[in-house]
């Protein structure tokens, strides 16, 4: 058994040799995609321990899936993401693209992740999340802001 | 093409009933909105002799002093800076709604680079209205489009908001620090350190003497290294400190430079505003603000339904 694990490591390694040479590739070969879709790299602001560990290890969660026709993820939308070999649900709370007037365009694109059962999976959100939010009704999404309790303006936070 | 011409008795206009949003001028033929009519068959009524005699009482009034530099404490008030975006009757009828929203709220002078407050009417909000600081980054558009970027750093994350400024839903515009920067454009300040961009909520406003020039900032900012948003060494950017250029990146910047559009008259004549678009603009301004000057409104409490 400790063979065979031995072995397993072993072969894991040498992969991972082969497959990066040099360093960390720096750039993309596709053009700058500027909305979120499928395999988009977003940004986990609540304070679960799996988007923490996401954000150490330097592998950001990809966009797997966006619960809509269109397959387009707009702010407030709910989507599926990869984060350390698992499947999450999370919702969209910050857009790095352009905002129609008055609505709060952000640096990163952020999503808060959610159970399966629609309870958020941490207990505070680290960064502003604009107000427009609200004016969503779903059910799930009100447990959401529901973390985010102290306002600033036209965004609302934790902290 | 053939296209059958209709003659308008009331207007004296030909109106095209097959194509009717395409103008041509000389050669070159462009697309125009389906709203407008083309300047030149505006005018054609405009200079008819049936209204020359109104005109030229109003042109009789006495010719108020104005600033020279109006053209960019009010930009927005310019026609559009592309030409073949220019509607003078659109243009006139923006301008007087624009002048009816300037008399119920202030829209004070503002420039890129200064920090300003902004509330609006949000009715996601306890109090029904949200107030955001920020930096000028940006400034854009002519007549009731007009609209500036704030930029600001709340909670260690980067926010920018788009505002309107004849948008009805905001209800006040501050200056809390009037100045310039060395730049048109302060969008690089998205790939600077946060303490460039970061301002309090509860910043005082800070006074500026009467009758001094509005101070220039001549601030330099350090930029991140790279990845950028955008190519910033093809800028020619003055607030920025000097960042390393690799040769490649030199060269393929000098390419794309166009050091011969300067000597290009028709270009510069065409996206600069001449006299002749600007007209009375400037005149028809300072009337109309000393006319109906902004009142102070009065709260009314709001009923709770």
């Amino acid at each position: 058994m400790q063979h065979t694990t031995g072995m397993t490591t072993l072969l894991h390694n040498f992969s991972s040799l082969v497959m990066q040479t040099g360093p960390r590739q720096t750039f993309c070969t596709s053009g700058a995609m500027m909305e979120i879709r499928k395999l988009a790299r977003m940004k986990i602001v609540d304070n679960s321990r799996i988007g923490r560990e996401a954000a150490v290890a330097g592998r950001p969660p990809r966009v797997i899936h966006v619960y809509k026709k269109n397959s387009v993820g707009y702010l407030g939308d709910k989507i599926m993401v990869t984060v350390r070999g698992q499947k999450k649900r999370a919702y969209i709370v910050g857009c790095k693209q352009f905002q129609a007037p008055n609505v709060p365009k952000f640096d990163s694109n952020n999503i808060v992740l959610i159970e399966d059962n629609g309870q958020p999976t941490g207990t505070r959100i680290k960064v502003p999340v604009p107000s427009v939010l609200r004016k969503k009704k779903d059910g799930e999404f009100t447990k959401l802001l529901s973390l985010a309790t102290r306002f600033k303006g036209p965004l609302w936070t934790s902290e | 093409m053939a296209t059958a011409r209709t003659f308008c008795l009331k207007c004296s206009l030909h109106l095209f009933k097959k194509g009717p949003n395409v103008g041509s001028i000389g050669t070159n033929v462009f697309m125009r909105q389906s709203n407008t009519l083309s300047p030149r068959l505006v005018d054609v009524h405009r200079h008819s002799k049936l209204l020359d005699e109104n005109q030229t009482q109003d042109k009789a009034d006495e010719i108020l002093e104005v600033p020279r530099d109006f053209r960019f404490v009010h930009p927005e008030f310019m026609p559009p800076s592309l030409w073949y975006r220019r509607d003078k009757l659109t243009e006139y009828l923006e301008r007087r709604d624009m002048y009816r929203r300037r008399s119920v709220m202030e829209i004070p002078e503002f420039y890129v680079g200064s920090i300003m407050a902004v509330t609006l009417a949000d009715e996601y909000s306890p109090k029904k209205n949200s107030r955001f600081v920020g930096i000028c980054i940006e400034r854009r558009e002519s007549g009731l489009r007009a609209n500036f970027r704030l930029r600001n750093v709340v909670n260690g994350q980067g926010v920018e908001i788009l505002y309107e400024m004849y948008n009805p839903l905001l209800q006040k515009i501050e200056v809390l620090k009037l100045e310039k920067r060395l730049d048109d454009q302060l969008l690089y300040l998205r790939d600077a350190p946060y303490e460039y961009s970061t301002f309090s909520f509860d910043l005082a406003p800070v006074p500026l003497p009467k009758a001094s020039s509005v101070p220039v900032n001549t601030l330099k900012v350090k930029l991140n290294p790279r990845p950028w948003l955008q190519r910033w060494e093809r800028a020619g950017l003055q607030g920025v400190e000097e960042f390393e250029v690799s040769e490649k990146q030199r060269i393929k910047a000098e390419k794309a430079t166009t050091p011969w559009e300067k000597y290009d008259l028709m270009k510069k004549y065409r996206s600069g505003i001449n006299e002749y678009d600007r007209g009375d603009i400037i005149q028809e301004f300072y009337k109309q603000t000393e006319l109906n000057k902004p009142k102070t409104l009065k709260k009314k409490p709001l009923k709770q339904v």
